[in-house]
């Protein structure tokens, strides 16, 4: 157990405390260490000691958002990971998608799951959308100190925003930078080592009010263009059966699409490029 | 200048005992019981945002009597914890067990340490592939926990309550069946001369840990779902029952409405909804 129960196994008073509904102020009260900002770290750069988790691309389309992301980690100029997974749901309306440090992205990404969570269980109602995004930008600011030593994490979050008017507006995405953010992007934005690439693609093909299936396929035609220019990050894999992972979010909640459908949409893609190379 | 006079210890256990129990009879009463398809908890609540069941985690509900105040400390406490637990081992590693042990410590020492008892009573259930394996916690005022066998009903008048429950439940009934049971139990008590009240859905806080789904297993039933399901409507339950397969990766739950979750409000829209029987 992190923190230090007492002895009569009674619940120690910060539990009973009324205190706070976030779940990072009440770990820092109980367990700091495990606040990834919080450790101290020996000075140097540190940015290829560990993985790094490349291209991440979120779409908002006409009901929501997709978000997809490519299975590979380098470390320098290996390919630690064929299939680690960057994209994950915060909450059933929301997703988040990591590039940068992977053990720490990681780390980050449960730390907001359990935020996000924490919050809903303890006040009974979900935070807005743009109050998640703030949540992860202090996260991201917290880890700072670790940024400057190379080993810097940059989320992409994007959501169904349940309080919008519009239906076609609800889909919102929110990117960040070391210092945290966030800024609010309209349409697209991708981060990650290929990012570049992506983006490229999808300024010349993205069109507002998108269907949710036209943007799946945007988005993995955005991640094979950005495979294709950047070494770190990963294309299709036909031979290992390895794809990106896709997810929407819309006002039926997040979906994870299945191994099968992203399978016959990589497919699909690459089958595309074999006529015309350049999408 | 007060006098202090000699009160032997047995005398002052007995007289906080009173005072909880007195307490906790006020008010009125919850019952939580394994059906086929999860754990089903009802209590009777006037208010839809004052809520005396709650969920602490994954697979583990919290349902409780008594003073408003006290319980939710103490459902805020096990929140913290279960998600402190989680989130440094494993969210499998979340128990009901460890749950209702800090729960019945704490509880042990306010009754013991303090000069007023908590007037409380707690169910921390949890559950299980089947309904053998649910796991139904009391825990009362002085900190003594029980494992239920399948059901129980805490607040004022609970033993008349539990007398209804025993003749009628089941483990394996359907949600329909479990929740007019839970219901009728309920109004078996506080009628005019004895006689057995109807209790409006309006006045019903109704909640589930649903065994077939993964992640988040609470559940709210509020509104047409739940007039369908007290009309003993067969749609309303295949309704209810119904998972949201679509989803599997995602934590379903509330809560734009406070007091409609995002499971059930998806229920509500649904055609078929309407009660056939």
């Amino acid at each position: 157990m992190a923190a230090g129960f007492d002895p009569s196994g009674r619940l120690p008073d910060v539990f009973t405390n009324a205190g706070t509904s976030s779940f990072t102020s009440f770990l820092s009260k109980v367990a700091p260490e495990m606040l990834p900002g919080r450790r101290p770290l020996p000075p140097g750069l540190a940015a290829d000691l560990a993985p790094h988790a490349t291209t991440i691309v979120a779409i908002s389309t006409a009901g929501g958002v997709v978000m997809a992301g490519d299975r590979r980690a380098t470390m320098g100029n290996l390919i630690a990971q064929r299939d680690i997974e960057k994209v994950h749901p915060a909450d059933a309306y929301s997703l988040v998608g990591i590039a940068g440090t992977a053990g720490i992205g990681i780390e980050l990404m449960r730390l907001f799951q359990v935020e996000l969570e924490h919050y809903e269980k303890i006040e009974g109602a979900m935070l807005s959308l743009d109050a998640k995004a703030n949540r992860l930008a202090a996260m991201v600011r917290g880890n700072l100190g670790a940024a400057m030593q190379g080993l810097a994490v940059i989320p992409l979050f994007a959501g169904f925003d349940l309080a919008a008017k519009d239906p076609a507006r609800a889909g919102r995405i929110f990117s960040f930078d070391v210092t945290g953010g966030p800024y609010e992007e309209t349409g697209y934005d991708a981060i990650g080592s290929g990012s570049l690439f992506a983006k490229s693609a999808l300024k010349k093909r993205f069109r507002a009010g998108l269907s949710v299936d036209d943007a799946v396929r945007l988005a993995v035609e955005a991640l094979y263009d950005a495979a294709d220019d950047d070494t770190a990050t990963g294309g299709p894999d036909l031979s290992r059966r390895i794809f990106p992972v896709v997810m929407t979010a819309t006002a039926e909640g997040t979906y994870r699409l299945t191994d099968a459908e992203t399978a016959a949409i990589g497919e699909s893609v690459v089958a595309g490029r074999m006529e015309n190379p350049g999408g | 200048m007060a006098m202090q006079f000699y009160a032997s210890p047995e005398q002052i256990m007995r007289d906080r005992s009173e005072m909880a129990r007195k307490g906790i009879a006020r008010g009125r009463s919850a019952v939580v019981l394994s059906y086929a398809g999860g754990v089903l908890f009802v209590a009777e609540n006037l208010s839809s945002t004052l809520h005396k069941v709650s969920e602490i985690y994954d697979r583990i509900g919290f349902a409780a009597v008594g003073r408003y105040n006290e319980f939710e400390n103490l459902r805020r406490a096990g929140v913290r914890m279960a998600d402190l637990n989680g989130l440094s081992y494993d969210r499998r590693d979340v128990t009901g067990l460890a749950l209702a042990n800090a729960f019945a410590q704490t509880l042990g020492a306010i009754f013991t340490e303090q000069s007023k008892p908590f007037e409380v009573e707690i169910c921390v259930a949890e559950v299980g592939a089947t309904p053998e394996d649910d796991a139904l916690y009391r825990l009362t005022y002085d900190g003594s926990v029980n494992d239920e066998p399948g059901r129980m009903a805490m607040g004022g008048q609970a033993d008349a309550i539990a007398g209804v429950l025993k003749s009628h439940h089941r483990p394996d009934m359907s949600l329909g069946e479990a929740v007019r049971v839970a219901v009728q139990a309920l109004g078996s008590v506080g009628g005019e001369g004895g006689a057995a009240r109807t209790i409006a859905a309006n006045q019903l806080e109704v909640a589930i840990l649903d065994r077939s789904r993964v992640g988040r297993t609470f559940r709210r039933i509020t509104g047409a779902a739940l007039t369908a399901l007290l009309d003993g409507g067969a749609a309303g339950e295949a309704e209810a029952e119904g998972d949201r397969a679509k989803t599997p990766t995602t934590p379903t739950e509330e809560a734009h409405k406070p007091a409609t979750s995002a499971g059930s409000a998806d229920l509500e829209d649904k055609p078929g909804d309407k009660p056939e029987a």
